[in-house]
């Protein structure tokens, strides 16, 4: 989706946790930034950020991991409409 | 049936009001109330018309939740449960899954039961021990699921369990061969809501009934419905309190003791100003958060979890100055805060402990920049 896109993404996550630099490929939740909770927040943004919706086929915690990954299924999801 | 605040008063008023007494001493609703509740299609309103709801918008969601609680907490109960069930089925499952379910469970065809609490895992629902297994052609399921609102009465069970190491959901059928539902009796509050231990014994279920698999059955299927109920459950809260206060109102201005109503007495204004002014609270912040979660705002979850604490807090401590103010009449049968202070100390259980969201509220604010 690209740099636009991705720091938009970034910038939701740093609001939401303590650090304050994040690189693209971090991995959020192996690093233990976030607490469960944070998915249906980042879920809640990503549907209103992008004006996509997420739904059952995008259940797949991989997609969540990284603000690439964020990327990645918004450009999908956006492909698709 | 019109769509606004005054159609759900008279809801309340004629229908829940002058029952909710006996449905709470015969632990049980009437079915004709069910029955109302599906012909108007509130049992999930927020249900796309199709799906059998009315597409009706969160924030005159929250003022139906409002009205219904005011009312009877138990109706309050069943219409949060039925949204928690059919729109996780809408979102999350299949097509034929959701094509099934959520107009059924919308149109009251069948009741849907949450089966995410057991025995021994209430907050730490994540882990429960109820086990799947991959059998051929589907599932089998083995465990055990308690405190379920409208087990007795569920055509249908959301069913939450452990497969292969991860959390995983199951829609599964009342009728399917090794479940059972035994009722549970004696509750302190919420009596009516028809709560049932469901037990599962080697139940099999087809694999098209799997609707999720993986962490985030839990980190977004089970907290996104139980986030819905949060809503409904604050917004229940404040009807309760604002029924409590009423009550309390109408009784100050009639009860006349030592020769003049119990108004006139001031200990009896700092309680009434004290319920005056946490139920108006409490509402601005379900308020707030029903407009938040309308235009999906990045902090309507944090803000749903504000409203729901502070509002069960309200709703307990309203319920409990109402009794006292009632006084030996409070406790009694004739009135209705005994039942409303019972209900209250269950609003701050379900859907997150009080103690839960004590921890969460300040997880989250904390890490906010």
């Amino acid at each position: 989706m690209g740099a636009e896109g991705k720091a938009r993404i970034r910038e939701f996550i740093l609001d939401n946790i303590t650090e304050t630099e994040l690189a693209d490929d971090d991995d959020i939740f192996e690093r233990g930034l976030v607490r469960s909770m944070f998915v249906m927040q980042l879920v809640v943004f990503v549907e209103q950020e992008f004006g996509v919706q997420v739904t059952g086929d995008d259940l797949r915690f991989e997609h969540f991991r990284s603000v690439d990954r964020v990327d990645e299924l918004v450009a999908r999801k956006l492909a698709a409409v | 049936m019109p769509h606004d605040p005054d159609a759900f008063a008279r809801f309340t008023d004629e229908r829940l009001i002058p029952n909710a007494g006996a449905w709470d001493q015969a632990e049980h609703l009437d079915d004709e109330i069910v029955k109302d509740l599906a012909a108007a299609r509130w049992l999930v309103p927020t249900l796309p018309s199709a799906a059998g709801g009315t597409g009706m918008d969160v924030e005159t969601y929250g003022l139906l939740s409002e009205e219904l609680g005011r009312g009877c907490g138990s109706v309050r109960n069943l219409v949060a449960v039925q949204g928690m069930v059919a729109h996780a089925i809408l979102r999350w499952g299949s097509k034929d899954l959701a094509d099934r379910w959520a107009p059924a469970i919308g149109t009251g065809t069948t009741i849907g039961a949450f089966a995410l609490t057991e025995p021994d895992v209430g907050s730490d629902a994540r882990n429960g021990t109820t086990t799947a297994r991959a059998v051929p052609g589907g599932y089998e399921i083995t465990g055990r699921k308690k405190w379920i609102s409208f087990a007795q009465r569920a055509g249908v069970f959301l069913v939450f369990a452990q497969l292969d190491g991860d959390p995983a959901a199951f829609v599964v059928e009342r009728d399917t061969p090794g479940l059972t539902v035994s009722p549970i009796s004696g509750l302190l509050g919420l009596r009516a809501s028809e709560l049932g231990e469901v037990v599962l014994d080697a139940v099999e279920v087809p694999s098209s009934n799997l609707l999720s698999h993986g962490r985030l059955t839990f980190d977004l299927v089970a907290t996104s419905s139980l986030d819905y109920g949060r809503f409904s459950t604050a917004c229940g809260c404040v009807g309760l309190a604002q029924a409590c206060l009423t009550a309390s109102l109408d009784y100050a201005r009639d009860r006349v003791q030592f020769g003049v109503p119990l108004a006139e007495h001031q200990l009896v204004r700092r309680a009434l100003t004290e319920m005056i002014t946490s139920v108006e609270a409490a509402r601005l912040l379900c308020r707030q958060a029903g407009t938040m979660r309308a235009t999906s705002h990045r902090d309507a979850i944090r803000q749903t979890l504000i409203a729901k604490y502070a509002a069960s807090r309200t709703a307990f401590d309203v319920a409990t100055n109402a009794v006292q103010l009632h006084g030996a009449n409070g406790i009694g049968s004739g009135f209705p805060v005994q039942r409303h202070l019972r209900d209250a100390k269950i609003q701050e259980i379900i859907e997150g402990t009080t103690q839960i969201q004590q921890l969460q509220i300040a997880d989250l604010t904390l890490a906010r920049h």
